[in-house]
């Protein structure tokens, strides 16, 4: 199928092809990372999770459009304080739900299930009254759109390339907060054994909020870098979700480095059979291979040597 | 001032859209609603059936927004047969066994005269049955794959071909495109059209289809269509895709550096709706084949235009189908008029031949097969979000069930 092609062409098709591979795993790592804290860490189900994301993206919607009205100089800056707002915002909400919801429901994690369905629910709600029902973009600065134009035929997308850096950067974060920090030291404690962690002196409670709004935090990280690639309606959540939990389980629940690995694989399997097949077969043929994997290594890539609690 | 003017202008339309009997006490009841319907001496009742909320709620608000219009347009000149109407409002809820519910409720419980609604092909052929076993009257707002024909449904979108053919011919000629390269959602629409595309392409005009792709709904990445893309070199990027993933695949298109200035692309999946979400910025150059765009120029449309925005606001934008959306009232008070009656039957059999000066899009006619006679223009669009039509072709024939094209 190549021959009518030259070498150059097909070169650079193959680098662009390798960048949107690596895009693709740059978004689906950022949906997981979040997801991998609270459903992996914590092991509670947050079938709200998408409804953050799609928090973080309305929050830059938002600020977008308070920039464009009251401060049109600023235009070119707003969208790195409107993910660090974004983060802010979900880290807050998620913070109140623990609070008010989940830390109720931690022996019942059917329940959480339930209970967080109901919440997205809710969200998607709110969304649509206060967004209403059509879909919406923030304005971007353009420094962010357009391509890195390396030489003839060969374009290298800048928000994809930001993305990229975002996830990379906010997985390194994520890394070092866990296994280099007294939290981290604190959460990976809780999770291995509750009752013990409480009795050395460790509050398991504030350990839990703190891990929870961490995770929602991510997740809104997440939605507000998916407005460079996407745009934002009431229940965008629910689109991103299914991609988010198959990532981590794929991964193995309890192991950030396996959502990392995970994120790659389905990602790079998921490009390369689109351009080889098509789209629609191409999304078959990589759950076919994710179903099959699983069949063989129910636990994930990664399985947690820990017992469970 | 300003106000006054428009209202003028408003009053003015619908006066002239309206027959002799505006205003004057209507026939009695019984001689025009022999069936049982919700008709009384002073009102009637009609219905009104398209997703508020759920994932359509996007594109379906135009619609019911433009229904309205209609109605209280309607209403304001004198009425039907000098009745005012009533509407029931009913949320499908983008869930197609609700459509089916929701219709059957409006047509046995409520009675209503007819029904405005429905926006998706998988809706409508929900409710498809409902309108023939109870006998009720649909009037529906999209383009669509074509393929189907009712006694129970007018349809006032274009199908298929009187969207697909005229648009291909003209980008062939204009561009001299030999090479192209189909897109869509995965879906019933996309995939009929295309197959119609590439009957038109390969049969008719002898060129060639380099790719054929079907994207699932909500889909967001692109990137490997992209780089095939770009790899194979179309002369034309012929695109259905639609919902949130058409913002996904513009803006990558975008960022991937194939804009209009470079590229070709012609798509019948997006309006003035969907480039609000998709952004001017990344659509400029590229062009859409409709019936209708809200810069059209002719009387007609202006007054329509202003009318919409003094209504939902300077902002609000105005579709291809939310036009159509707009016919169906006024396609409904002619065949009534015509017939004398608001029974289904007679409706039906009325509906043939009627014609609209009125409609924005210009002139409109109902053919005996229940869609409409149009004309398909083709827009540019541009950085503001509005599109410059460059080509406008003749009426076109509704052709449902197009022969070498199955």
């Amino acid at each position: 199928m190549f021959s009518q092609y030259t070498t150059e062409e097909l070169y650079n098709i193959f680098l662009m092809q390798c960048f949107s591979g690596l895009s693709l795993f740059s978004v689906l790592l950022l949906m997981g990372l979040g997801l991998a804290l609270i459903f992996g860490q914590m092991g509670v189900i947050n079938m709200a999770h998408g409804e953050f994301m799609a928090l973080g993206a309305y929050t830059v919607y938002f600020c977008s459009s308070m920039t464009e009205q009251y401060a049109p100089s600023l235009g070119p800056y707003y969208f790195v304080f409107a993910i660090g707002i974004a983060f802010a915002i979900c880290a807050l909400v998620g913070a109140l739900v623990e609070f008010l919801m989940i830390r109720h429901l931690y022996h019942r994690p059917l329940d959480t299930l339930l209970a967080t369905w109901g919440l997205s629910l809710i969200m998607q709600q709110t969304y649509r009254s206060l967004f209403g029902a059509r879909e919406v973009t923030p304005t971007l600065p353009d420094w962010l759109m357009g391509s890195f134009n390396i030489k003839e035929g060969l374009d290298i997308p800048i928000n994809g390339v930001f993305v990229l850096c975002l996830a990379l950067a906010v997985t390194l974060v994520l890394m070092v907060f866990m296994y280099k920090s007294k939290f981290g030291l604190r959460l990976r404690a809780t999770v291995q054994n509750r009752k013990m962690s409480g009795a050395v002196g460790i509050n398991t409670g504030k350990v839990d909020r703190l891990a929870f709004s961490l995770g929602c935090g991510i997740a809104g990280i997440a939605g507000a870098a998916f407005t460079t690639i996407g745009s934002t309606g009431p229940d965008s959540g629910s689109r991103y979700i299914v991609d988010a939990f198959l990532v981590v389980v794929f991964g193995g629940a309890a192991n950030l480095l396996g959502s990392v690995a995970s994120a790659f694989g389905i990602a790079q399997a998921q490009s390369i059979l689109e351009f080889f097949l098509d789209g629609t077969k191409g999304k078959v043929a990589t759950l076919l291979v994710i179903v099959i994997a699983l069949m063989f290594r129910p636990q994930g890539l990664f399985p947690s040597k820990v017992r469970g609690h | 001032m300003k106000k006054t003017n428009l209202i003028t202008r408003l009053l003015a339309v619908a006066t002239l859209a309206t027959a002799a009997t505006a205003g004057a006490a209507g026939p009695p009841t019984a001689t025009v609603n022999t069936t049982g319907l919700a008709v009384t001496d002073d009102t009637v009742t009609v219905g009104q059936l398209h997703s508020a909320t759920g994932t359509m709620a996007i594109s379906e608000t135009g619609s019911i927004q433009a229904e309205q219009l209609a109605i209280d347009q309607i209403n304001a000149a004198g009425g039907v047969l000098g009745r005012q109407i009533k509407v029931i409002k009913e949320d499908g809820a983008s869930d197609w066994p609700t459509f089916a519910e929701k219709a059957k409720k409006l047509l046995v419980s409520d009675k209503v005269g007819t029904v405005f609604g429905c926006w998706t092909s998988a809706s409508r052929k929900a409710v498809l049955p409902v309108f023939e076993k109870e006998n009720g009257m649909l009037y529906y707002p999209t383009f669509y794959e074509g393929l189907e024909q009712s006694k129970n449904v007018i349809y006032t979108g274009q199908e298929a071909t009187q969207q697909i053919l005229a648009g291909i011919d003209w980008i062939a000629k204009e561009k001299k495109a030999k090479t192209f390269y189909l897109v869509g959602s995965d879906y019933i629409w996309p995939r009929t059209s295309m197959k119609i595309a590439r009957k038109h392409i390969e049969n008719v005009l002898k060129g060639k289809v380099v790719g054929e792709e079907f994207y699932a709904l909500g889909s967001t990445s692109f990137g490997s269509l992209i780089n095939k893309i770009k790899l194979k070199k179309p002369d034309v990027i012929y695109a259905a895709v639609v919902g949130g993933s058409n913002v996904s695949f513009y803006k990558q298109l975008a960022a991937a550096g194939i804009s209009g200035a470079k590229q070709t692309l012609l798509t019948i999946s997006v309006t003035e709706d969907e480039v609000l979400g998709i952004g001017g910025e990344n659509l400029t150059g590229f062009y859409s084949s409709m019936k209708y765009f809200q810069s059209l120029k002719n009387p007609n449309n202006g007054d329509f235009v202003a009318a919409f925005k003094a209504k939902y606001g300077a902002s609000s934008v105005i579709g291809d189908v939310t036009q159509a959306g707009y016919l169906g009232p006024w396609l409904w008070k002619a065949a009534v008029e015509k017939a004398g009656s608001f029974d289904i039957d007679k409706i039906a059999a009325a509906s043939p031949g009627i014609e609209l000066k009125t409609a924005p899009e210009g002139y409109v006619k109902l053919h005996p097969n229940h869609h409409l006679w149009s004309k398909l223009r083709i827009g540019q669009w541009q950085k503001d979000g509005q599109a410059k039509v460059l080509y406008e072709s003749e009426l076109i024939e509704p052709n449902p069930f197009p022969k070498g094209y199955q």
